[in-house]
């Protein structure tokens, strides 16, 4: 690219145009800037609303609201159940997807040979990242519900708890963090597994000692941010049966009792609220709501930066 | 002389391990095939039954209302083709001049600073869309310019899922500009081309199938989309077939969403349930096919340079 450096490209280009004020072109370079800074404009108008929305329940309620949990009086209801169940369900989806995804990634990148399965997989993948988040709420409703009552977790609910929320958006994000994973895996170059292969190590010491230690920060950074859009994800879970009401577990309920009753998650709450009679819910717990969402998500995505920065490696 | 014996199989336990390794990475991938196998099985199969059992007239009359037995699957068909229209008239002017500019006006550092800031745009959950769409644009923008409009409005929706678009379509954009050689661009130069001219003569159409994935990809992503249209269109539980975009209406993927928030979950009258896995495989089959078709365009930029 040519922007910004003064070079060859740039010094002919100049001595070509003239001095002449080229008013078409400036119109067009400012009428994509234009629509650049609308789209700025749009976030800025967003962010705005929520945090106006926003102020009133902090300065009424201040920190109170976070340790709260749900209730129906918009004057004691706060996130702290919807924050527990967020954390809860996505450390199933890590658990389950992190291990699965770096596999298949070292599969396809380190073992794979080029044949007509490999590129039926990797096809496969690429597709199902593109399904849309709902269709993946339909698949958990039809099999991973049922898959964990099966297994003896269903509880009182029936199996709608945050174990199969918590599959459901880990076969969401699978794809994303095989995809991601094996793009850090492809950075790391051939040298380095020539290297350990030419000292008489085996493809799985390259992978272990080698290829894994210097992919790590780019898979981390990965992971990261895609259970940050888990931790976002809204549809599926209404689908698959997400509490989106006033719900209270017993005083002296086990934590498995806890673990497989029902549920709710954050961003389910701020779809509840928005939507509730009450007219409080909407104007000012809804807005506050979404700001602890985005707050999480916001230092997820610093802390992926960070980690990326500090740890990546340049070949 | 006697061959010195040598024995360079190596550990067998060192082998098994390599063995067991590759069998579980093997199985890793496998996963992803048994993932889509569920979706397409769990869909196809329910849809089916939906098929079978249901009454054909009530495939075609008045409006979605399932519960009550009318399922006129042109409904939310024609709601998902509207919302996702108008979403791509935002989205696309909105993503492309954001990625022509970044790719071939912004300097250095002020590309720096914007690039980050559409990012953020795009890691922004689209339940918040969903809230911003219902309590600012539909107050602030539809209903002041359309009096008649409701709260609820299929437009309120198409803006908010356009917003939401945005990002992806620049960023694909941005992608397919960017890998443009630019021995293209100084050929232009060389000929005395401004750089608007170069821009919209030369980069553009090299770039064109690239761009041309990003709005397919937009689209795909825009009827897939569920939290604003649940939240900010209206119809929730049901809707008269609509094609007025300032009216409530509904699609796909809200259809399937206002079902599962009833007050029994997934359940109602007779094939209701069903009713949303045959929803569910249409909007399956229409996305997996744009998504194939971007791809198809993506991969000609590759071939070309």
């Amino acid at each position: 690219m040519a922007t910004g450096t003064v070079d060859t490209t740039t010094v002919v280009r100049k001595a070509l145009e003239g001095k002449r004020l080229n008013v078409g072109g400036l119109v067009f370079e400012w009428g994509m800037l234009l629509l650049l800074l609308s789209s700025l404009l749009v976030l800025v108008v967003l962010l705005g609303d929520i945090v106006s929305g926003a102020i009133p329940t902090f300065r009424a309620r201040g920190f109170d609201f976070v340790t709260s949990g749900l209730s129906l009086n918009p004057e004691t209801a706060g996130v702290s159940t919807a924050i527990v169940g967020s954390i809860a369900i996505t450390a199933v989806v890590a658990v389950v997807a992190f291990p699965i995804g770096i596999g298949a990634a070292i599969y396809l990148e380190e073992y794979a040979p080029d044949n007509r399965w490999t590129r039926f997989v990797d096809t496969n993948i690429r597709n199902l990242a593109g399904v849309p988040s709902i269709v993946y709420g339909l698949l958990g409703l039809a099999i991973f519900v049922r898959l964990v009552d099966v297994v003896g977790l269903g509880g009182q609910t029936g199996g709608k708890n945050i174990f199969s929320a918590g599959l459901t958006l880990a076969v969401l994000v699978l794809p994303i963090i095989i995809i991601t994973s094996a793009e850090a895996i492809r950075a790391v170059p051939n040298s380095i597994r020539e290297a350990g292969v030419g000292v008489g190590a085996t493809p799985w010491e390259v992978v272990r000692h080698h290829v894994l230690p210097s992919a790590a920060p780019g898979i981390l950074t990965g992971t990261v941010l895609t259970l940050a859009r888990a931790f976002g994800e809204t549809a599926p879970l209404i689908v698959i049966g997400v509490a989106t009401g006033f719900f209270g577990a017993a005083a002296d309920a086990t934590v498995l009792e806890r673990a497989t009753g029902p549920y709710t998650a954050l961003p389910v709450v701020v779809f509840s609220w928005s939507r509730q009679s009450v007219g409080a819910f909407g104007d000012t717990l809804a807005p506050a709501a979404i700001v602890v969402l985005l707050f999480v998500l916001f230092v997820a995505n610093a802390g992926a930066i960070i980690l990326r920065n500090r740890y990546e490696k340049t070949w | 002389m006697t061959p010195v014996p040598l024995d360079l199989t190596g550990d067998p336990r060192r082998h098994r391990r390599e063995r067991i390794m590759k069998t579980i990475f093997w199985t890793s991938a496998a996963v992803s095939i048994v993932v889509s196998g569920s979706i397409v099985l769990s869909l196809v199969g329910r849809a089916v039954a939906f098929f079978t059992q249901v009454d054909a007239t009530a495939l075609f009359e008045i409006g979605w209302f399932p519960r009550r037995g009318l399922y006129d699957l042109l409904t939310p068909l024609a709601g998902t083709l509207i919302v996702a229209l108008l979403a791509m008239l935002v989205a696309v002017p909105l993503g492309l001049g954001a990625a022509i500019y970044l790719a071939e006006f912004a300097r250095p550092r002020v590309r720096r600073w914007l690039k980050p800031i559409i990012e953020v745009l795009a890691g922004i959950p689209s339940v918040v869309l969903g809230f911003f769409a219902l309590t600012w644009i539909s107050p602030n923008l539809v209903q002041r310019v359309f009096a008649d409009a409701g709260v609820f409005s299929m437009l309120a929706a198409s803006i908010g899922v356009g917003v939401l678009v945005t990002p992806l379509v620049a960023s694909v954009s941005e992608d397919a500009l960017r890998s443009v050689p630019n021995s293209l661009r100084e050929a232009s130069f060389g000929l005395g081309a401004r750089r608007s001219t170069t821009v919209r003569k030369v980069v553009f159409p090299a770039a064109i199938s690239g761009i041309v994935a990003s709005i397919i990809l937009g689209l795909s992503r825009a009827i897939g989309e569920t939290m604003v249209m649940f939240m900010a269109g209206g119809a929730v539980g049901g809707g008269l077939r609509q094609f007025n975009p300032i009216n409530p209406g509904t699609t796909m993927t809200a259809a399937i969403a206002s079902v599962a928030t009833g007050s029994d979950q997934v359940a109602g009258e007779g094939l209701t349930f069903e009713s949303v896995f045959a929803i569910g495989l249409m909007l399956f089959v229409v996305t997996l096919g744009l998504n194939w078709i971007s791809n198809r365009f993506v991969r000609r930029i590759r071939e070309t340079y």
